[in-house]
């Protein structure tokens, strides 16, 4: 599935099938999203009231877009599978955690371990992210407007990291083949996670998903590098002394 | 896993509805502390007295005319105010640690929650919105308060292993995580001289700062202190006289909200505990940073 262009997900909202849940249950709703079939003509939703929910919009394999007016608790679009959710607040821990495909949107912060394990599709989020920000992610691109905490991208795998702001302490530790891409300052490097240099092709896949993400004013040469010396993908005979 | 709460509030005019509050935000994280709950909420210190709060598993045997005989033991007079299990001793300042020893040997099964010229401390086993039933929490009026949803796991499920813990005056803790050296910080606390009521963690990490201000530290400083001295993971989030802080270990895995207004400012474990606010929808609302510490004072 093509990877969903943020920028232009404007949407029509006024035929949206709304969904308050001081009325009605989180599981009703995420009932009535997994209920929905492909082709079906109810691709606008929005949520009311999710105060701090946990688990709003799970499982979502669909492409709809769905707007959540307000903050909301752990694991919003967890395993999103082509979902366009966007959340206008902030977002407790576990945000969009196992992505397969589309996108969510942050308008606030994200607590910790945002698009942790995350395969595919785009997490953006506008304000901060917390502690292990793509932790372990496996293919997902996350693009955060503000800064990041400590521990993120903690054994990522593959998939991107974009930050505009700053990064926290051991960015990247034992990372595999994830892409760090970091504007601002980098707190530390955790162990085996080097900068590296920015090729033409690097500037140019950052510039595109800057786009993808909807982020302007932003130039991809302002950014640096990261990702993995590689040191530790073999034991090396050395190290045998430590064991 | 546990939920943690705490308010304090900036505006007078919110006092009478601290205990109200409270008790929304508390019931809110029920599912996060099934088996015990508790709160400690400061009113403004009265000057002339202190108090002290017990605890009985047979009320109405131990609080049965104890007034009477604790007046005559202290030679002061003493008042009995009960709650349920629980009951608040209103007598002089001074007579604080007479009383405390008086207690012992008047009703020897009885169980000291805390003491001092603001707190009153309320715990009991059972689901957050039955402990608050049980003491009229929703009644209580303060400047500021704490409490604690409890998912045990360091020790058992009774009503002294359930937080807030309270070792020196006034000064009471709630505590989401778990310490891994609190054997040895008990250790050599009670060669200091502290005494421990339970097996609990928690109760180490309470007794910790209260050995540190006793030494002439500030809780500021004394919260620092659990960044180097204490190993494990936590969330505490303290409760003075007149202050109120909160500090996160430094891998910070136990969630933590903050919102601050004009009006308040409230700590939850999640954003959940905090929309019942009043102005949440406007308040500043962050997440605190690990290993550092926040405090405020009246």
């Amino acid at each position: 599935m093509p990877a969903t262009n943020v920028s232009t997900a404007q949407r029509d909202q006024s035929h949206a099938r709304v969904f308050d849940l001081a009325a009605l249950s989180l599981r009703e709703l995420n009932q009535a999203l997994h209920q929905l079939t492909p082709g079906s003509n109810e691709t606008a939703w929005e949520v009311l009231n999710p105060k701090g929910s946990h688990s709003v919009a799970v499982g979502v394999d669909q492409p709809v877009a769905i707007d959540v007016r307000g903050s909301v608790g752990y694991y919003c679009g967890g395993m999103n599978a082509g979902g366009a959710i966007t959340v206008h607040g902030s977002a407790g821990p576990g945000v969009g955690e196992n992505m397969m495909s589309g996108s969510i949107v942050i308008k606030g912060d994200a607590s910790q371990y945002a698009g942790a394990t995350g395969r595919g599709g785009l997490l953006v989020i506008e304000g901060n992210a917390s502690s292990r920000c793509g932790i372990s992610m496996k293919g997902i691109d996350i693009v955060v407007h503000g800064n990041i905490g400590h521990m993120s991208a903690f054994m990522a795998q593959s998939g991107n990291l974009v930050v505009l702001g700053d990064a926290g302490d051991a960015l990247g530790d034992s990372i595999y083949e994830a892409r760090l891409f970091v504007r601002g300052k980098v707190e530390s490097l955790g162990a085996d996670c080097i900068a590296k240099e920015m090729r033409p092709e690097h500037l140019e896949f950052l510039q595109g998903l800057l786009d993808r993400a909807g982020v302007t004013g932003v130039k991809a040469s302002e950014f640096k590098r990261y990702g993995s010396a590689r040191k530790l993908y073999n034991f090396n005979i050395d190290n045998a002394d430590a064991y | 896993m546990c939920g943690i709460v705490g308010l304090f509030l900036k505006d007078r005019s919110l006092e009478p509805k601290l205990g109200a509050m409270l008790s929304e935000m508390l019931i809110c994280l029920t599912d996060r502390g099934p088996d015990s709950a508790g709160i400690a909420i400061y009113g403004a210190p009265a000057g002339n007295e202190a108090k002290i709060t017990i605890q009985s598993a047979k009320p109405e045997h131990d609080f049965r005319g104890l007034d009477a005989e604790l007046a005559k033991a202290i030679g002061a007079p003493v008042s009995v105010a009960v709650k349920s299990t629980h009951a608040v001793i209103r007598t002089a300042p001074d007579k604080v640690d007479t009383a405390r020893e008086a207690l012992q040997s008047l009703r020897p099964d009885i169980r000291i929650m805390g003491a001092g010229e603001a707190v009153e401390i309320y715990k009991e086993v059972g689901l957050p919105e039955a402990v608050v039933e049980r003491f009229d929490v929703r009644s209580m009026t303060g400047t500021h308060g704490i409490g604690h949803t409890r998912m045990a796991t360091e020790s058992a499920v009774t009503t002294m292993g359930a937080h807030p813990f309270s070792t020196g005056a006034d000064q009471c803790l709630v505590h989401n995580g778990s310490l891994s050296n609190h054997n040895n910080v008990r250790r050599e606390l009670v060669r200091e001289g502290m005494k421990f009521e339970t097996e609990n963690d928690t109760e180490v990490a309470a007794a910790y700062l209260s050995s540190k201000i006793a030494h002439g530290k500030n809780l500021g400083e004394a919260l620092e202190g659990t960044l180097s001295d204490l190993d494990g993971f936590f969330t505490f989030v303290v409760g003075t006289k007149n202050g109120f802080g909160v500090v996160r270990d430094p891998i910070a895995c136990k969630p933590a909200v903050m919102a601050e207004t004009d009006q308040y400012v409230a700590f939850g474990s999640e954003y959940r505990a905090l929309t019942k606010l009043p102005g949440i929808d406007n308040a500043r609302v962050w997440e605190p940073e690990p290993a550092t510490v926040y405090f405020w004072e009246h």
